[in-house]
């Protein structure tokens, strides 16, 4: 069977991100998996028994400086130099931003065709991707090259298949064109122990009905307790309650969990773009006509100040 | 500095948005067509730095007929000068061909500094910044929140999964900006009255060099196969809180087996 090439996502924090897992599952549908690590010195050691849990029979590295000290260029020029040696059944990244953006520069550098926010690959090529807000399903294919598709997070079940990687070291030969981008500085916000928004099987937003900075506390309190991670709809980021970097919508993080929590969020076009493929989703709203109940399976209408403290302490009687 | 911002004309993300039944693209003739919005942030952030360090503005479109009412809306926010690109074999382009367009007509202009919003709200796509830049050669400084420029010298502040990164680059360069880069002006009743008269050139393919055949649906990289509606959403039970909504919701969740 040929090789599937999935670049993977890592985090110097979490390690090998669920997406990658998710990809690995894919492509042992498609063929062989190998992963792809581009990163720092070291990273492929340090990811290889993850990868290789999930059936990555082989690792492909390049690391370092080179790599790492600028934005994606270098990282398509190495992969372009592969996929053109080892002739993949197809190219597998994370639909997030810097997968998307290796993947771009991949499309013109081997003239091939690129499919975006993909949910579902079949073996002949055929991807499934959700469009307009989750509104319209789309099948689609590459026609001039292979599949190189990226695959939108908690779209795959993740499942073991032990594998034993060998790590072969691809030599680097960057140019300088993929050295105009210097990174200068990398500052790390998150902090906690909460999972990635994109990659949380549980979401619980907040938005202008939450209030105040303050309140969000309230957010983050039912999250950590369902093991989520923490939105924000983008009037609650535009007031200023909580970062942009999570926030929900069609401006910010598109979001697929099991379960989606909407505290004091009334469910504008906006927001149901980054959330309504979500499995189940529960609304507490105090405006009982708010469109947020339209999509929620299970909605109460009331205020959010008095639900979610009684929510919190019952599933902590529960636990 | 010679800035030029791409603007994408796009169905208005508030209404009700289809693909065609007969050929599979974007549904752009019954649809109401708006700006991109990010693509104002864009032309924000070119106005700025025209004013502090002088330079010309000047708007970037491949689009149909129509996409002339966005080419005005957003030169009545202050642009010099708009270039529309416009031929009849465009329809149904992919990205990779639409990058090998706009990259040719970017070559054209001889711009400094390339500004693009960070997607577009149609497609969502977010690869046309690096395509660009790897066609052209230069530097990509995507999702911007912050720009500063200094000379030739580019500084970008970034959201990432992790907090933030600073990258920087010199000119010539293309930049995309996310919303919080900054807070589009509205258009003025003068900039409308003044954006009437301000210069559109047209730019057909043979303008640009570009042979037909390499882009359209016969240039196309990928294809949609098949597009259906997704049923939407119903809403399940909603009950109003009478002292016990919490509790209920907890309920609900341990049947769903989330507790």
């Amino acid at each position: 069977m040929s090789e599937v090439l999935v670049v993977v996502e890592a985090t110097k924090e979490f390690g090998v991100k669920k997406v990658t897992l998710e990809m690995l599952t894919l492509a042992r549908e498609l063929g062989t998996p190998s992963a792809v690590v581009l990163g720092g010195a070291g990273a492929a050691e340090a990811l290889s028994g993850k990868l290789g849990e999930y059936g990555a029979e082989k690792i492909y590295a390049a690391e370092g400086d080179e790599i790492d000290g600028y934005l994606v260029a270098p990282k398509a020029t190495v992969l372009a130099e592969l996929v053109k040696r080892v002739q993949p059944a197809a190219v597998l990244l994370a639909s997030a931003q810097e997968g998307k953006e290796i993947a771009a520069r991949l499309a013109v550098k081997l003239d091939n065709g690129i499919l975006t926010d993909v949910v579902g690959l079949d073996a002949d090529g055929t991807a499934t991707q959700v469009a307009f807000a989750g509104s319209t399903i789309v099948k689609s294919k590459v026609t001039r090259g292979l599949p190189l598709v990226t695959v939108r997070p908690n779209s795959v079940t993740p499942s073991p298949a032990a594998a034993t990687p060998a790590i072969e070291q691809l030599s680097v030969s960057v140019t300088d064109t993929d050295k105009l981008a210097t990174v200068v500085e990398r500052v790390a916000e998150q902090k906690g122990s909460r999972p990635e928004l994109t990659e949380a099987g549980v979401v619980v937003s907040g938005g202008r009905g939450v209030g105040n900075a303050d309140n969000f506390k309230l957010v983050e309190e039912l999250a950590d307790l369902l093991g989520g991670a923490v939105g924000a709809s983008r009037a609650a980021v535009d007031s200023g309650f909580y970062p942009h970097q999570f926030q929900v919508g069609q401006t910010g993080k598109t979001v697929s969990p099991q379960l989606y929590v909407a505290l004091g969020i009334s469910g504008a076009i906006q927001h149901r773009a980054g959330m309504q493929t979500s499995k189940t989703i529960v609304a507490v709203n105090k405006d009982g006509e708010a469109p947020i109940f339209e999509l929620a399976d299970f909605g109460v209408v009331g205020d959010l100040f008095k639900i979610v403290p009684q929510a919190a302490e019952e599933i902590r009687k529960r636990k | 500095m010679n800035i030029v911002v791409l603007v994408k004309q796009v169905p208005d993300s508030g209404a009700d948005r289809n693909l065609r039944n007969d050929d599979n693209t974007v549904d752009r003739g019954s649809a109401n067509n708006v700006i991109n919005e990010m693509d104002e942030y864009a032309i924000e952030e070119a106005l700025k730095i025209k004013e502090a360090h002088g330079g010309e503005v000047t708007i970037l479109t491949m689009g149909p007929d129509r996409a002339t009412e966005s080419i005005r809306k957003a030169l009545s926010m202050g642009p010099d000068k708009a270039v529309h690109v416009l031929d009849d074999a465009l329809h149904g382009s992919c990205a990779v061909a639409t990058s090998k367009v706009l990259a040719a007509a970017l070559g054209q202009l001889g711009a400094d500094l390339v500004i693009c919003g960070a997607e577009s709200t149609d497609g969502r796509v977010q690869v046309m910044p690096h395509m660009i830049a790897e066609r052209l050669g230069v530097a990509a400084l995507t999702g911007a929140r912050k720009l500063t420029v200094d000379g030739a010298t580019l500084t970008v502040e970034r959201q990432t999964e992790e907090g933030y990164e600073v990258v920087t680059a010199s000119t010539p360069a293309v930049v995309s900006v996310w919303d919080t880069i900054n807070e589009p002006r509205y258009p003025s009743f003068k900039g409308i009255m003044a954006a009437k008269k301000k210069p559109v050139q047209t730019l057909s393919l043979a303008d640009l060099g570009v042979a037909a055949d390499e882009v359209g649906f016969d240039g196309a990289t990928s294809a949609v196969v098949e597009h259906t509606k997704r049923p939407p959403r119903s809403g399940g039970a909603k009950i109003t809180d009478e002292g016990e909504g919490g509790v209920k919701l907890v309920e609900f969740l341990a049947t769903e087996k989330f507790v």
